[in-house]
């Protein structure tokens, strides 16, 4: 039996060191580093400082007070946080039907369908956005057919570039398939017995759905829907390429702190924010996945 | 005459009508009609791919026959959908809703219905009672065993009284002992509530312990419709007589019949004697004589009676049973013969051996003649 538990915990030990040293080392990295000086020319400044011969530890909790000095940050967050809502929302309502469709298909049908799905991912994200660029630049097909129908109807033109709408489709875009692959996973593993079970038993077709695929499901959109909401929360390509000078979400910030502005320590702290509410999502979510 | 088919009129429950169903080139289904009176344990049996299931998903609803009528109470239920019709399904995996507690299971159909919430749950407490689970009101599905799931299934199933009970292999998924078990629960429920079974099944021992009548079935037709007794006993083909329980046919001719007494000449041995029959046989024609392994008598020495046929051969294969011991007996024609010898009668456990010179008898009416 203890040769057992031994095995057990062998077995586990590359993803528990892959953990480490990808998720805990750099997450407790950062933590540290937001309670440290900025560099003189970037990066971090020195640990201990020497003070009449003297050496001292060098903290401090000026990046924290920092973040609470004004409520730019706040709303920034809570900016990122009704974008990655929207777009979990809009995901759920658009991926649900195709990833219900996909699992109810044939199984031929079901393979291919599954490959348009994956497709996008097989060209690079940039490269994917650049072409939504062009989609929505003001001399692009689509502004211009807009644009051509509103002044029929007498109204101004728009322009669809850099603008909350513009970044809200990309990033569905390219979240989608995120919400639809595990919504799949869960559906098609469905016992259609148990409909038809609940169709001899009384239930229309919209009582099943909503009585049986629809709860049943719930595991399923919780997984989307965490795999949609945490990188959109965290996003800044999108934010940075189509969402012009308002559409800055906390991502562009962070990144602005560790690349331009070079005050690693607020980054950190920005970034230790992030990955508090990203936990506090999935937690929410596995809470919610567990109860009946 | 006229007065005894008007009462079967009014009774019949349920009336198919010359169902077919076509799958591309495959007929699963060819002009089925039967009647199931109110009432009735009703077993639908044969081989996988008979048509059984098909005929069950049709009378579900499931599914839309492409010829004939179903009648429910005499009137057409063909263009209703499932969840329109006065019956339920019985699933094979018992299609328990995961997600809900076996109370919220049972009070499903109720709910649908639009039970008012105070009934649904007196209606649940009795039917829960009636399938002896009142404890597991709370439980989910997944915390239950098979035969409780199988009994919550049923419960679900009769909660609010369909007209019709339709069971696909219920059984199938339990241990045999279980199933043993849940059989004399099922008869007696079926019993209790007096609801009409239809049960699917390919086990002829089960449908044999359970049904009023069985309808045997195969590729897509019906083959025959009798009480177990009778098709036990009284095949009407080789189909029917090989699919119930063990038979040995024995091929032959007809040579003569004079009323219910039938001379056969069979392949190899040559004249017996059938009395009692009730196969209507033209002499001439060909036909196969079933002999329940059990109806056989096997000794050293027969010392036949008047009325009974008896050959000599010797043991070819014997299988040990506990209570019976089965001897496949080679005729002296070469023909294989299996009979039965129960191992009570004696403090010896094996008769004979493999090898032994035996003679076998059977009495001039325990064989039936078949003619398909």
């Amino acid at each position: 039996m203890q040769g057992k538990a031994w095995y057990k915990y062998l077995l586990s030990l590359p993803p528990m060191a892959y953990l480490l040293i990808f998720f805990a080392t750099p997450t407790l990295i950062m933590l540290l580093a937001s309670f440290r000086y900025a560099g003189e020319y970037g990066g971090l400044a020195p640990w201990y400082l020497h003070e009449s011969g003297r050496l001292t530890l060098d903290l401090t909790l000026e990046n924290w007070q920092r973040l609470l000095e004004t409520d730019i940050y706040l709303r920034l967050f809570l900016k990122s946080i009704g974008y990655a809502v929207a777009t979990t929302l809009i995901c759920m309502v658009m991926g649900y039907p195709l990833a219900l469709m996909i699992a109810r298909s044939g199984r031929k049908n079901r393979d291919f369908l599954l490959l348009l799905v994956i497709l996008p991912f097989w060209s690079n994200f940039l490269v994917r956005i650049y072409a939504w660029m062009i989609i929505f630049s003001p001399v692009g097909a689509l502004t211009r057919m807009l644009n051509g129908v509103l002044g029929l109807i007498g109204m101004g033109p728009v322009t669809l570039m850099y603008s909350p709408t513009a970044m809200l489709v990309c990033l569905v875009y390219v979240h989608l398939p995120f919400m639809v692959l595990p919504l799949y996973a869960n559906l098609e593993k469905h016992d259609l017995d148990m409909l038809d079970a609940a169709q001899d038993l009384g239930a229309g077709k919209w009582r099943r759905f909503w009585l049986i695929t629809w709860p049943l499901s719930l595991p399923g959109i919780t997984a989307g829907s965490i795999l949609v909401f945490i990188p959109v929360l965290g996003m800044f390509a999108i934010p940075d390429l189509l969402g012009g000078t308002n559409g800055i979400m906390i991502g562009n910030v962070i990144k602005q702190q560790f690349m331009e502005s070079r005050d690693w320590p607020f980054g950190s702290v920005l970034s230790m924010v992030l990955t508090v509410t990203a936990v506090a999502v999935v937690l929410l979510g596995s809470w919610l996945g567990r109860r009946r | 005459m006229v007065l005894f088919y008007a009462v079967m009129e009014i009774t019949a429950l349920l009336e198919i009508v010359d169902v077919s169903r076509h799958f591309d080139d495959f007929v699963a289904l060819d002009k089925v009609s039967l009647r199931i009176e109110a009432g009735e344990f009703f077993t639908l049996l044969g081989p996988s791919g008979c048509g059984k299931t098909t005929l069950l998903r049709l009378l579900a609803g499931f599914d839309q026959p492409d010829g004939g009528d179903i009648l429910l109470e005499g009137k057409s239920i063909i263009s209703s959908p499932p969840e329109q019709r006065p019956l339920h399904t019985i699933f094979q995996n018992y299609a328990l809703f995961p997600h809900m507690t076996v109370a919220e299971n049972i009070a499903f159909p109720l709910r649908m219905a639009g039970i008012t919430k105070k009934d649904i749950q007196f209606r649940v407490a009795e039917a829960l009672e009636n399938v002896r689970l009142p404890d597991k009101v709370r439980h989910y599905p997944d915390a239950l065993s098979g035969g409780q799931k199988q009994r919550i299934a049923i419960a679900r199933a009769l909660v609010n009284r369909p007209r019709l009970l339709l069971l696909d292999e219920p059984l199938s998924a339990l241990d045999a002992k279980l199933r043993e078990q849940m059989q004399i629960e099922l008869i007696n429920l079926q019993k209790d509530i007096g609801i009409t079974f239809v049960y699917v099944t390919h086990d002829q021992g089960e449908a044999l312990a359970l049904s009023h009548r069985i309808a045997v079935m195969d590729q897509g037709r019906i083959v025959q419709v009798d009480v177990p007794e009778r098709l036990y006993g009284f095949p009407n083909s080789r189909f029917v007589a090989d699919f119930i329980g063990k038979c040995n046919l024995l091929e032959g001719y007809v040579h003569e019949q004079q009323g219910d007494s039938v001379t056969v000449e069979l392949d190899g041995l040559g004249m017996v004697h059938v009395c009692r029959s009730e196969t209507k046989c033209v002499a001439g024609s060909r036909c196969a004589l079933t002999l329940r392994p059990e109806k056989i008598r096997i000794a050293a020495n027969v010392s036949p009676t008047g009325d009974e046929s008896h050959f000599s051969g010797s043991v070819h294969d014997m299988l040990y049973l506990g209570d019976v011991t089965v001897y496949i007996v080679a005729l002296s024609n070469g023909l294989l013969l299996e009979a039965l010898l129960a191992n009570s009668s004696s403090g010896r456990t094996n008769f004979f051996e493999v090898g032994d010179f035996v003679e076998v008898a059977w009495s001039c009416d325990a064989g039936h003649l078949v003619l398909e």
